[in-house]
């Protein structure tokens, strides 16, 4: 298995580019450092949503309730009890891999477009619980000032912490995807119908994708508390989901590395696009970056249909057309 | 004894009416995304903002006309009309041209619409919260069980059945009405007869944004018409379709009917959680009947 992964043509890239990540903080000003830890959080993510959208086939237009699990739970934990740092840390991902079980259970029962929408509703119930339950949530303020355990509560220290947690979880979703159980979910996307004859538990093969998908993304939301050391009810709001999704698209979402590209784009655009205040006699540009996002996106649909690292997009696209075409019309 | 049993039944009256009037605004705006869902097979994500562009444009309309009721009944009737020139546009110079590729990339587009509408929107309008008046004939309230109710809210309880009445006239009785039904249920057929699909989709389009700028317009008196009001119809607008069958106009009207009065009901149950109670509705009706209440078109 891991003699697989050392022969990946981009084994040797990744490698690469995680030594010069490991020296970044040596180079780089403070602001960079946690920009690009904030650019691995949402990676991370947008991978853990790839397993299902572009390995699974499965709408999950809701993932970002599951980030807010995960980090809301950790956050709790950490500013209101006195439990260690490690186990808040731990709570994160299963509570949010919890979450997605008890979802997914709900969902995987419907098929594409209402299966989107029964998690963006089940996942609005777990917004308005934080957004409303002001006692233990804080509300639409959320709570700030999370204590962080020392040795991560620079930036330097965070940065490191969540570019290791990025890379181990990378490896662990690369090892998922190779193993029989990675091979199946993608013969399901391809040909659900051929999977059932032969023999497979479709939905329960999907109802697990569901799960480890929602545990990396809970993982993501402790990263989160990491970075930013804030919680708030935004975490868990549907717009951010559409986002996170929209970089799987962006990036490429047949591929495995595509979307951490579209993260990074995205991330950027809004960081150094909602950083400039003036152009000429434009004032305040940097108020409408999702202006720019979306002037943006549409030439991407326009001008690179397959995402930015989709090269095998169109192939995959035609072996899987006749599929589309039969399920588009139930 | 009495006078309890009073008070109940003037505040689940008045909840249920209020209900029922929030719900005909949802209606109204769903029911366009319903249209355009059953005919493009597009979950429309922009519709939202064109019901904000709607209310945000009746705003303008009534503060030109000094806030009067010329003003009002105006802008009831020019604000859905520019939303529907704002979709012509958008969907005659791009979206059609993306008629042929995959669903997920019509979704993206209408999502990059959004994001352009949203902040198009706040540079024209700004970020501030505005409000206008409902027409000196529709201010105040009349008694109803004993408890005051808006009459701006019984206009709308009267405005809804209307739209859902020329609607289904529309799509029944009218030659462009019944090829869209029949573009809906098949459209490679329709277009084997001869008639030009791509126009179709563009009417389609441009009739369901026209239903979420009359939305808009007519919300515009009940609440602060702001940014951001984009995002909390859409997601309300999707769940209502997809429980009341996906296309289905009749189902938009069911689904609306629940998520109204679940919504106020919920207001009088628990005030704190009123907003859990609507999507609770949504889980359960998806549990039992997972296609929605009525058939779908799809």
């Amino acid at each position: 298995m891991f003699s697989e992964m050392f022969r990946q043509k981009g084994f040797g890239i990744s490698i690469g580019i995680f030594v010069i990540l490991l020296f970044a903080p040596s180079f780089l000003s403070r602001f960079y450092i946690y920009f690009l830890a904030v650019i691995f959080v949402t990676a991370l993510l947008a991978m853990s949503l790839n397993l299902c959208v572009g390995h699974g086939m499965l709408f999950q237009f809701h993932h970002g309730a599951f980030y807010g699990v995960g980090a809301y739970t950790a956050g709790l934990l950490l500013a209101k009890t006195a439990v260690p740092w490690w186990m808040a840390f731990m709570a994160g991902p299963l509570a949010a891999a919890f979450a997605g079980l008890l979802i997914g259970m709900f969902c995987i029962r419907l098929n594409r477009l209402y299966f989107g929408m029964l998690q963006i509703s089940l996942g609005s119930l777990l917004w308005a619980i934080a957004f409303r339950w002001y006692s233990l949530t804080g509300g639409d303020d959320g709570i700030h000032g999370i204590p962080i355990p020392d040795f991560i509560a620079s930036t330097t220290g965070s940065y490191y912490f969540v570019l290791i947690i990025l890379a181990i979880c990378l490896i662990l979703l690369y090892l998922i995807l190779k193993s029989p159980f990675g091979s199946t979910l993608q013969a399901i996307r391809d040909n659900p119908e051929r999977c059932a004859a032969v023999g497979i538990h479709v939905r329960r093969h999907q109802l697990k994708a569901i799960v480890i998908a929602t545990f990396f993304g809970g993982v993501a939301g402790v990263l989160f508390v990491v970075v930013e050391g804030s919680i708030f009810p935004d975490l868990l709001f549907w717009v951010l989901s559409l986002e996170v999704f929209i970089m799987c698209l962006l990036g490429g979402w047949f591929t495995f590395a595509g979307p951490i590209l579209g993260a990074a784009i995205i991330v950027s655009l809004r960081i150094f696009v909602g950083s400039i205040h003036n152009i000429g006699p434009l004032e305040n540009v940097g108020e409408y970056w999702t202006l720019i996002l979306g002037i943006i996106l549409i030439l991407l649909i326009f001008f690179l249909p397959e995402g930015i690292m989709g090269y095998n997009y169109r192939k995959l696209f035609h072996s899987r057309s006749k599929y589309a075409t039969e399920s588009g019309t139930e | 004894m009495e006078g309890g049993q009073a008070a109940t039944l003037a505040a689940l009256s008045s909840a249920l009416l209020v209900g029922l009037s929030r719900a005909m605004i949802l209606f109204i705006v769903t029911s366009g995304l319903s249209f355009v869902l059953g005919v493009l097979r597009v979950p429309n994500v922009a519709h939202g903002s064109l019901y904000m562009i709607g209310a945000f444009v009746a705003y303008s309309i009534c503060t030109f006309f000094g806030g009067g009721s010329i003003g009002f009944w105006l802008a009831l009737i020019i604000a859905p009309l520019v939303v529907a020139l704002v979709s012509l546009v958008a969907e005659r110079s791009l979206f059609c041209h993306l008629y042929q590729r995959e669903h997920l990339m019509l979704l993206l587009f209408t999502f990059a619409l959004m994001l352009i509408l949203g902040d198009l929107t706040k540079i024209v309008w700004g970020a501030d919260y505005r409000s206008i008046m409902p027409p000196a004939v529709l201010q105040g309230s009349v008694s109803i069980f004993g408890s005051p109710f808006p009459k701006y809210n019984l206009f709308l309880l009267v405005i809804g059945p209307l739209v859902a009445i020329g609607l289904w006239l529309f799509s029944t009785k009218t030659k462009i009405g019944k090829i869209a039904r029949a573009a809906a249920v098949d459209m490679e057929m329709v277009g084997a007869i001869g008639i030009n699909v791509s126009w179709v989709f563009a009417f389609a389009f441009v009739l369901g944004c026209l239903l979420a700028g009359l939305g808009g317009a007519l919300v515009a008196p009940t609440i602060s018409v702001t940014i951001g009001m984009d995002h909390n119809i859409i997601i309300e607008a999707f769940l209502i379709v997809t429980i009341g069958g996906l296309g289905n106009m009749w189902g938009a009207l069911v689904g609306s009917l629940i998520f109204g009065i679940t919504q106020s009901f919920g207001v009088l149950l628990l005030p704190q959680f009123a907003i859990v109670f609507p999507y609770l509705a949504v889980v359960i009706v998806l549990t039992l009947k997972p296609t929605g209440m009525l058939k779908s078109v799809w």
